[in-house]
């Protein structure tokens, strides 16, 4: 099975890589984007054994800094 | 007594020579060299430091993965029971990364690596890591970085001043870092983090020495003068 963890910079903590690949659309002469916040899709293909709390556990402690960012696990059937 | 003090190799550490160098210079003896895969440190080790480079890469984020590694584990129980670590560049980030010292370490905001001789502010002299300079002091020290924008939260940054945890503060804007934090205590005192390279500030070959007081605080603190 697949397994799709999507990490995302929290509310408030500035993106500055957002930011120029916002910079960067305008250069490509399309308007009207009003904000761009970059993150990261890790994929995993995983065994049916492993649990929701291990992937929590995987998403929590190594995937993404809960300092910082936000993470979302989707269970992708084949 | 000599000082017994280790610097940690990560792969793609670059600034651990370095490190080495200015602790051999100031103390008079030479650190252990650990590598990131041994699990158990030197025994009664007066000094860790974990120095600059890119380790693993950065790859998920930077000193994530070291974070992990089988050393840090032992330098997380080391640290916990009080031994000295002083994380410089990366070797903050892993601090960080590793839960040892609060808040994380974001791209720069300016977007580019920054890599020139900055001004900081002493803001605690009252350290180990700090004794030796004069609360308020200026010096001047090279950053080299594209991850040093310090965040934390603000209920987090009011207790880190609050609580005299900020060593050192950017006297001018380099990386967006949150109160232009370069450098930060945790609660008791003896794990040290700074974006800052104290380690290339040693020897006037080097351009200037402002680093050494913070090598020297630590081992007139630890072993004597």
């Amino acid at each position: 099975m697949k397994v799709r963890v999507f990490v995302s910079l929290k509310n408030g903590v500035l993106d500055p890589q957002g930011r120029a690949i916002h910079h960067a659309i305008e250069g490509l002469g399309i308007h009207g984007i009003k904000d761009v916040r970059a993150g990261k899709m890790i994929e995993l293909e995983v065994d049916e054994s492993v649990s929701d709390a291990q992937l929590e556990e995987m998403a929590s402690k190594l995937l993404a800094n809960m300092v910082i960012e936000n993470y979302r696990i989707e269970r992708v059937q084949a | 007594m000599s000082f017994r003090s280790a610097v940690i190799t990560f792969p793609g550490s670059n600034c651990d020579r370095d490190m080495a160098d200015a602790l051999e210079k100031v103390s008079g003896t030479a650190p252990h060299r650990v590598w990131h895969g041994d699990a158990d440190l030197p025994s009664g080790l007066d000094f860790i430091a974990l120095p600059g480079g890119f380790s693993y890469g950065d790859y998920l984020r930077s000193g994530a993965m070291a974070a992990r590694s089988p050393v840090m584990q032992s330098v997380v129980a080391a640290a916990n029971r009080g031994v000295p670590v002083l994380g410089v560049c990366n070797g903050f980030q892993v601090l960080t990364e590793s839960g040892l010292l609060p808040g994380a370490l974001l791209r720069n905001a300016c977007i580019t690596f920054v890599c020139r001789e900055v001004g900081l502010r002493v803001e605690n002299s009252q350290s180990l890591f700090t004794a030796g300079y004069a609360q308020g002091q200026e010096i001047v020290i090279p950053v080299a970085h594209h991850d040093g924008n310090y965040f934390a939260d603000d209920a987090t940054l009011d207790r880190l001043e609050g609580d005299g945890r900020v060593a050192f503060r950017y006297t001018e804007e380099v990386n967006g870092s949150a109160r232009q934090i370069a450098g930060v205590l945790n609660a008791s005192g003896n794990v040290l983090g700074m974006m800052p390279h104290p380690e290339r500030m040693i020897e006037p070959e080097q351009g200037g020495t402002d680093g050494r007081a913070l090598f020297e605080s630590a081992v007139k603190g630890l072993v004597g003068a």
